[in-house]
């Protein structure tokens, strides 16, 4: 397992050498460039030119890539020129990337709680009003695009009814202590309880429209597998051996559905990191998502640096968490 | 029922208890603190306003985007200001300004008693320290990335590269300031109510390293002044800026000058998409935001918002670029451009509520506005004879457009672009369009003369036909590339001498004739229309005066029940 690890990482480390290869290529060959955002539409083809130069942005990209990788190793990854201007993009992935992790958190709590029993009581009561509705219910959930979602849910909830916030991490002026930068978190270690709940009452609207592909996705792999794991030979043995329904349910059956249920929750981290992007510009939420699209539209080339690195080392990370937990979940995996 | 399954439903039951209770907690909380909870009505309470991007800094002498200016208006002061709801001049820090025969001698009485917010004195010592900090920038501080406005309307630094109009700042007495420059523009002193000069307490500076700023990796680091510290001597102090929270906090500065501000606090809450600004506002969550997009005007008027619109200060037009394409060089083919256009339908059919047809290059508030210029009623017929005149009857041109992005002068790029297209092919010209994401290539090809046609437009920094036409055709390599024609060069010099001219009433004659050259001879784009963008508050918001600089003060303002 250890060997398996440390391989796992090392491929990582090859992942990400080969992907800031390609994405200080790929950005600076897009049009446009920072010298745009800092200059605005005031500025002359001269002043264009000096500050690319200034900047040393009129050298040839495998130039700047040195350059930038010379800063790199010491911690220096650059400074946002549209995002956040001044700010070293490090400090801003810092700053930003826990809203983005309590949301992606609390969408997949919603979606493997609902999810998987859900799926499990469909697949146990098949072709039943359950199932039906589940299954109708989870493809609303893969077809209707989360920036819609995030709409209507707001529209709904926030905008007509009043219940929960449009917008924002936490009520504006709100005397709250950082600690971490995890908000509900933060008002629970300073006991600022209505901080927490303030901060928490801002997450629900964007959770649950980002929690809608998982939730389908969770749910009918659940669904799948159970179905799947109900025919097996196993199962059957275990009920003419007597075995109370509990503990077919608990040992048998669920323990082996969950091991494609726990690969597909792994591989929607990627699904909820690209779904933050919208959900965060929808609601406001100063997370990584809306610090990259942002990002984009302003050509901010270190802050999309480092934001789309971040997220391939966390994809990465995650799924080799998986990866680990099969052997937990499956002892024929350690193996 | 078996043990466990009880034990299960219990322990469910109490956590939907706690989810139920932490909620409602959450809810009740959430309401204590919500923009607009108001303190006694007339006098007190909380302003939140929605921004639409995050300030660049709060050192407003390194700012040229405008949601740092909208907070540093709050902030601090200049020697001279605008009077509200105007374009106008007025007194500020300075109670009046005079000038010597020469115009090159600038002498400013100033308001006595007033302190910065770190409870230092405003004097003319302070006046001058600001002013030499400015001139006396050195590396980054000279960028014109950081330092715009200075490099735009200064010019150089103290150290000659680049001549200068700044000349030196002197002290007369406390209460006075005298400011000389190197040569006469009619700009000045009106270029001092741009926030890039105002005034800052020199102690703040100085403590908190405020010219630290260092260029790094693809761009600038800033001081810690430039952060956390701006000092001003205006109605409201700097409390902090959320950035994980995306709000800027500032409170009422109980030194002021004058009337204190009747808000306790003011919060800028920065929502970068138009419709969650708007939806925050439906929701009471702020309490007003710019630039509502015109398309709801009318919807947020029927849900009792207060919607006031600007009078316009700003200018939408095609430009051309005469280096390409040699047809562009030709006057006639220029005319013939002017005359295919449709402006009337254009602007009732495109433009918001108010919107005008533009006869020249700037506002009839600015001096040298003259309605004698020549104009160009839509007429294909003429178009197309003129372009048959210049031997173009088959004309073609490169027409670019920007996509994501939406400005004052020009909210619906696409809308705009496809009525002119639609005119220009109606008049025989055939329009080959260049679509661009705005800061991914279109400013880039349209400042460095790709295009032959592009749409672009500008608003006012301050109430001078400099910073319009100077601004544009003062340079002939520009995005208008003038020196392809052999009056380039000359309307630069009529431009440099027209806001080098000492006395105003000859001044202002000499823009009149500018403008009718412009118009009738030279042609170097074709005005449009001037828009006038708009702004929403809340019923509850009384006491704010629409600025058609959109240079809003929230002292005078107010905020109830």
């Amino acid at each position: 397992m250890l060997n398996y690890t440390v391989r796992r990482l090392a491929q990582l480390l090859l992942v990400v050498a080969a992907l800031s290869v390609l994405l200080f290529a790929w950005l600076r060959s897009l049009p446009g460039g920072p010298v745009s955002a800092l200059l605005g539409d005031r500025a002359t083809a001269e002043t264009r030119r000096q500050l690319e130069i200034a900047l040393g942005l009129d050298q040839p990209i495998y130039v700047q890539y040195v350059r930038f990788l010379g800063r790199a190793v010491t911690g220096d990854f650059g400074v946002s020129t549209g995002v956040q201007p001044g700010d070293t993009a490090l400090s801003i992935f810092v700053q930003r990337f826990p809203a983005t992790v309590e949301l992606a958190i609390l969408a997949l709590l919603l979606a493997v709680a609902a999810g998987i029993p859900l799926g499990y009581l469909a697949a146990r009561r098949r072709g039943g009003w359950l199932d039906n509705a589940g299954v109708a219910g989870s493809l609303v959930g893969v077809a209707v695009p989360v920036f819609f979602l995030a709409f209507l849910l707001k529209f709904a909830f926030a905008v007509q009814l009043g219940w929960l916030p449009t917008s924002g991490r936490q009520t504006a002026g709100i005397d709250a202590t950082r600690v971490t930068g995890f908000f509900v978190l933060d008002g629970m270690l300073t006991r600022e309880w209505d901080a927490a709940g303030d901060a928490l009452q801002h997450l629900v609207l964007p959770a649950l429209a980002l929690s809608s592909i998982p939730f389908a996705v969770v749910f009918r792999i659940t669904r799948g597998a159970v179905l799947d794991v109900l025919d097996e030979d196993y199962v059957r043995t275990a009920y003419a051996k007597g075995l109370t329904d509990r503990v077919i349910r608990g040992r048998h059956v669920l323990r082996n559905a969950m091991l494609p249920v726990v690969t597909t929750i792994g591989l929607q981290t990627g699904a909820l990191l690209s779904g933050a992007v919208l959900t965060e510009r929808v609601f406001a939420l100063q997370g990584v998502g809306q610090a990259l699209a942002r990002g984009f539209e302003l050509r901010d080339y270190a802050v999309l640096q480092i934001v789309i690195i971040a997220a391939a080392i966390v994809y990465v990370f995650v799924n080799l968490l998986v990866d680990l937990s099969y052997a937990v979940i499956d002892p024929r995996v350690r193996t | 029922m078996t043990r466990s399954r009880q034990t299960r439903l219990r322990q469910l039951t109490a956590l939907a208890a706690v989810a139920a209770v932490s909620l409602s907690a959450c809810a009740a909380s959430g309401r204590d603190g919500e923009g607009g909870a108001a303190g006694d009505g007339q006098r007190g309470g909380t302003l939140t306003f929605g921004a639409a991007g995050a300030p660049d800094l709060f050192d407003p002498f390194y700012a040229s985007d405008g949601e740092t200016f909208r907070v540093s208006r709050q902030i601090f002061e200049g020697l001279v200001g605008f009077e509200p709801g105007t374009a106008e001049l007025g007194p500020e820090l300075a109670t009046g300004w005079s000038s010597s025969a020469d115009g090159l001698t600038w002498t400013f009485p100033l308001r006595r008693g007033v302190k910065f917010h770190d409870g230092t004195d405003f004097n003319a010592d302070a006046v001058c320290s600001n002013f030499q900090r400015m001139f006396n920038q050195t590396g980054a501080g000279q960028n014109p990335a950081l330092s715009y406005y200075w490099s735009e309307n200064f010019g150089g630094f103290a150290d000659g590269v680049e001549p200068s109009l700044y000349d030196s700042c002197t002290a007369a007495n406390p209460a006075t300031a005298v400011i000389k420059l190197t040569r006469v523009t009619g700009k000045f002193p009106a270029l001092l109510a741009l926030p890039s000069f105002s005034m800052q307490s020199p102690a703040a500076l100085e403590q908190h390293d405020a010219n630290n700023v260092q260029a790094q990796g693809d761009g600038f680091s800033y001081p810690a002044y430039a952060r956390e510290h701006p000092t001003g001597t205006g109605p409201f102090r700097f409390v902090g800026y959320d950035e994980a929270n995306g709000t800027i906090e500032l409170a009422r500065f109980d030194g002021y000058r004058g009337e204190t501000s009747k808000l306790d606090r003011l919060i800028f809450r920065i929502i970068p998409d138009e419709t969650a600004r708007r939806q925050a506002l439906q929701a009471g969550e702020i309490d007003g935001y710019d630039l509502p997009n015109p398309a709801d005007w009318q919807t947020l008027r029927d849900d009792g918002f207060n919607l006031r619109v600007r009078d316009p200060f700003n200018v939408l037009y095609l430009g051309i670029t005469q280096k390409n394409n040699p047809a562009l060089t030709d006057l006639r083919v220029r005319q013939a451009l002017a005359y295919a256009l449709d402006r009337e339908t254009l602007v009732s059919s495109a433009l918001p509520d108010g919107a005008e047809v533009a006869k020249e290059f700037y506002p009839d508030t600015v001096p040298g506005y003259t309605e004698d210029v020549q104009e160009y009623p839509h007429d294909p017929e003429r178009a197309r004879q003129l372009l048959a005149e210049a031997g173009q009857p088959n004309l073609t041109v490169n027409f670019y457009w920007p996509t994501e992005v939406s400005r004052p002068y020009m909210p619906d790029p696409q809308s705009i672009f496809g009525a002119i297209r639609e005119d220009l092919e109606a008049a025989g010209v055939t329009v080959n369009p260049v679509s661009k994401p705005w800061n991914g290539g279109y400013l880039d090809d349209v400042d460095n003369a790709r295009a032959d046609l592009f749409l672009l437009g500008w608003t006012g920094d301050y109430n001078s036909p400099d910073n319009f036409i100077g601004t544009f055709f003062g340079s002939t390599d520009s995005r208008f590339w003038t020196q392809a024609s052999p009056w380039g060069q000359q309307l630069g010099t009529e431009l440099q001498a027209a806001d080098s001219e000492v006395d105003e009433q000859t001044r202002i004659g000499m823009y009149e004739e500018l403008n009718r050259k412009l118009m009738a001879e030279y042609l170097p784009a074709v005005p449009i229309s001037h828009s006038p963008p708009a702004i929403v508050v809340s019923e509850d918001v009384q006491g704010l005066v629409p600025s058609p600089l959109t240079a809003e003060e929230f002292g005078p303002v107010s905020i109830s029940g």
